[in-house]
């Protein structure tokens, strides 16, 4: 038994061998932590090794959120690498615009069609970019904008719109509906929120699949 | 916090994702530790709640890391295991009973869990808890990732009492704070031994530390052969060109970066593997040592007399990335990585498109006070740890320092007294959250009151440790384990250190808060002004109806953008030129509905009365029927 044996649990060998990374970033309060959770979740359903990395404390008042998830055999670093990200989840338009440079070359942008104009840009010290998602037109890669806040509401709770953006996620990423669904019930406890975050969920992927965002293999595409 | 009703009991078999703080408290739940306190701090909040919701356990939140400290060896010395954890700077408040513990030693394992803030992200240094190993001469472990910072639990724990130590495990953010796979065991029968008296052992007097000092050294020496043999401590042979010793996230990071290199991975990481770092520097060609922050290793590797070929290389400001490492060892000359090398700085996250600094949540009530403060221009502001740090920022500026939890109250009385021997008059404010105040706030207020300060003292009473998630505290008479409590009476404590001019208001009154500044300024002596509104993240807080902007009678004004407030949004903005002939732009608003909180500050500081509850407008329609 070498080291790593030792030390870790063997992960599913049936996962390439290179590492998946996925960057979800937001705004505190937004849930990008829950969200981030449902995806790693997934993944540990689905037998694979993952880590997930968090921002906790100050820096989520009102602040950017972002959180790493990796998935893969056998995970070592919890940090992506800059410009290492294979699926960036952006909860907010300028948040895509400021985590783009770390989309690799053929990487995916999930973006949440919803603008958040922080107090610094209320009192006018700053100016909110004009159109980002205009801006993002030029990415190279896959590109989908999701208006998944105004689908939450739509659904009862704005809060749901993590879940949305999880489902968009979920037709591009290799991981399977039942264990995402897994992941969706282990997360939430009392029935009705388990269900409501299933619509949710399913909502978000059907509409990335009737987009033809087709569930391209992130980890061969690079 | 949430509130944690009934308990199921864990499982313990199966494989869950934890983050790094979880798995400390699994292992120390499976380690049989009955006794744990701690005081909130980022990245080691979590824990002592995880902690606490294990069967079988006494959790408690103290008052400071000190007492947390004192605690949790005392449990130690009456014979059960138990556990202590902080943030790194909690680490300071706690070194005095550290220092001396460490010559006292354990009878029950006794484990000090500390968690560096190494990127910073909540603290206000980076101060590297691997010193304060060597410094107090007890061992250091370093888990790399959540299984190991389980499993390295009920190893510490037995180390402690086979050697009569208490050892610390350094986390990092980047451990504390990552989920990964964590393998669930069993929890045993936990061992009770009882106190025994043996002062040559418990009294810390001078001729028993004399005795006691050789014996701290001869312990290390032990020690250092031990972590020879110890599992924690591995070689992994691979390239031999390359030869990297690494602990903690380093590793991870490093084995990321170079994934044929050989490795030397510490675990048990002080006092040194010598024996072993010999062995492997024999073993390869070029010895690089990758470490986050200071090159303490690498120092110590020097000593012995080993060349390393990575000295200088290393970034020793922020967190290291697999990228970091890479470059960093390119540069000490590793042929044939196929990255190009990459700048050692983290990117600037602030340049891009605008920076969203944190901010005051809506409705906080602290607001109604920097709101307050930050019209009183010729006010000096010390501030303290918490939320209300923020308060530095835009639109308030009503924070002029910050140093570290408890310290606005002595440098507010330290300022006035400097200005008061110039024979200047300088009004000095100290600012200060309830839970940072019975941290170490209340000695600084002793010492304004004993030397007569002529300060100003605002304790933001929130009750809750805001800025870690609304933990609860002495204040606010709920236990970590939900018990209830005695809380403490703000106002009578005060009184009872000697303030004679105590004022409770409503931080949501404006004038009230207004009135009280004025009396307590106006006041020679010291002076003390207690807010009573809760966070509202914590339960205790009611959201009410929120308000609206009807937009006929907004003047564009922007008075209400003073408060902070970030519901507040700015829909459109107009230049428009003054009778005296400059322009002034006028920012018209509204009111996002699901951020409102319903605190009404905003209301009070709006002139044409634009702002009125959700729904009262389709009664009132006319500007006229507003207005009566």
């Amino acid at each position: 038994m070498n080291a790593d044996e030792r030390k870790y649990p063997k992960g599913n060998t049936s996962w390439p061998t290179r590492t998946l990374n996925v960057l979800l970033a937001g705004i505190g309060g937004q849930g990008v932590l829950t969200a981030s959770q449902l995806l790693a979740e997934a993944a540990v359903q689905g037998g694979h090794d993952v880590k997930k990395s968090e921002v906790h404390g100050m820096a989520q008042r009102g602040g950017v959120v972002t959180s790493h998830v990796r998935i893969g055999r056998k995970v070592y670093s919890p940090i992506i690498s800059s410009g290492e990200v294979d699926l960036l989840v952006a909860f907010e338009e300028a948040e895509a615009l400021r985590w783009r440079p770390e989309v690799r070359a053929g990487g995916t942008l999930i973006v949440n069609c919803l603008r958040v104009l922080p107090p610094v840009v209320n009192l006018g010290l700053f100016k909110y970019p004009d159109d980002p998602l205009e801006s993002l037109r030029g990415f190279t890669g896959s590109f989908l904008p999701v208006e998944a806040s105004a689908m939450a509401i739509e659904a009862g709770s704005p809060r749901l719109a993590g879940t949305i953006l999880m489902g968009a996620a979920a037709a591009v990423l290799p991981l399977s509906v039942e264990h995402w669904e897994a992941a969706i019930g282990t997360r939430f406890t009392t029935r009705e929120i388990v269900d409501q975050n299933l619509k949710a969920f399913h909502r978000g992927r059907e509409y990335a699949l009737s987009l033809g965002l087709a569930p391209a293999n992130l980890l061969h595409n690079r | 916090m949430t509130r944690h009703h009934g308990m199921t009991a864990p499982a313990t078999t199966g494989r869950v994702l934890m983050s790094g703080n979880e798995a400390v408290a699994r292992g120390a739940w499976e380690a049989g530790v009955t006794v744990a306190s701690s005081y909130p701090g980022t990245p080691a909040t979590e824990i002592l709640e995880a902690f606490a919701r294990y069967p079988d356990v006494y959790a408690e939140w103290a008052p400071n890391e000190k007492v947390a400290f004192e605690v949790a060896m005392g449990a130690s010395l009456a014979g059960t295991r138990s556990l202590v954890s902080m943030k790194h700077v909690g680490l300071n408040v706690a070194a005095d009973p550290l220092m001396t513990g460490s010559y006292i030693g354990v009878r029950g394992g006794f484990l000090i869990a500390v968690s560096d803030d190494v990127g910073m992200g909540s603290s206000q240094n980076a101060q590297d808890t691997r010193y304060f190993a060597r410094f107090a001469k007890v061992p250091l472990f370093e888990p790399s990732d959540s299984q190991e910072a389980k499993a390295f639990v009920s190893e510490a724990l037995r180390l402690s009492e086979q050697m009569d130590t208490p050892v610390i495990m350094r986390l990092t953010m980047r451990i504390s704070h990552v989920k990964g796979l964590v393998e669930l065991g069993e929890r045993p029968a936990p061992p009770f031994l009882g106190f025994s008296k043996d002062p040559a052992k418990y009294v810390i007097l001078p001729a028993h530390a004399r005795k006691k000092h050789p014996k701290v050294l001869q312990r290390m020496k032990d020690l250092a052969e031990m972590a020879n043999e110890s599992p924690l401590n591995a070689i992994e042979w691979g390239d031999r060109e390359i030869g990297i010793i690494a602990s903690g996230p380093a590793y991870v990071y490093a084995r990321e970066a170079f994934p044929d290199a050989s490795f030397l991975k510490l675990g048990f990481s002080f006092p040194l593997a010598e024996g072993l770092i010999r062995e492997f520097a024999r073993g390869v060609k070029r010895l690089h040592i990758v470490e986050e922050l200071e090159g303490l290793v690498e120092a110590d590797v020097l000593a012995m007399g080993i060349p390393v070929h990575s000295v200088g290389k290393l970034p020793r400001t922020g967190e290291l990335t697999p990228q970091r490492v890479r470059a960093a060892l390119d540069g000490a000359g590793i042929a044939g990585t196929e990255a190009p090398p990459l700048p050692l700085a983290p990117p600037d996250l602030e340049m891009l498109p605008f920076p969203r600094p944190p901010t005051l949540c809506s409705g906080c009530p602290h607001m109604g006070v920097f709101y307050t403060l930050g019209k009183m221009k010729d006010l000096i502001i010390a501030g303290d740890i918490g939320c209300y740090t923020l308060g530095v920022g835009s639109p308030w500026n009503a924070t002029h320092t910050c140093v570290c939890m408890g310290a606005s109250l002595g440098n507010a009385l330290g300022m006035e007294k400097a200005y008061r021997m110039a024979n200047k008059e300088q009004k000095v404010v100290a600012l200060i959250g309830d839970s940072t105040f019975l941290h170490s706030g209340m000695t600084g207020l002793l010492d304004i009151v004993y030397n007569g300060g002529n300060v100003t003292v605002f304790i933001l009473d929130n009750r809750a440790v805001g800025m870690t998630g609304g933990q609860d505290h002495p204040g606010t008479g709920v236990t970590l384990q939900e018990e209830k409590s005695k809380a403490v009476d703000f106002v009578a404590l005060c009184k009872a250190l000697g303030v004679e001019h105590v004022q409770l208001v409503d931080p949501y009154r404006l004038p009230e808060v207004y009135k009280a500044v004025k009396e307590a300024l106006a006041h020679r002596g010291p002076s003390v002004i207690v807010t009573n509104r809760p966070c509202v993240l914590i339960e205790e807080f009611h959201r009410t109806q929120p308000y609206e902007v009807l937009d006929a009678l907004c003047n564009g004004c922007g008075a209400c953008l003073k408060t902070g407030c970030p519901a507040i949004q700015v829909i459109r903005r107009e230049v428009v030129r003054l009778p005296n002939g400059r322009d002034k732009e006028l920012s018209y608003v509204t009111i996002d509905p699901m951020g409102c909180n319903g605190c009404d500050l905003c209301v009070q500081t709006c002139g044409p009365k634009a702002i009125v509850p959700v729904g009262s407008s389709a009664q009132a329609t006319s500007p006229d029927q507003l207005q009566n």
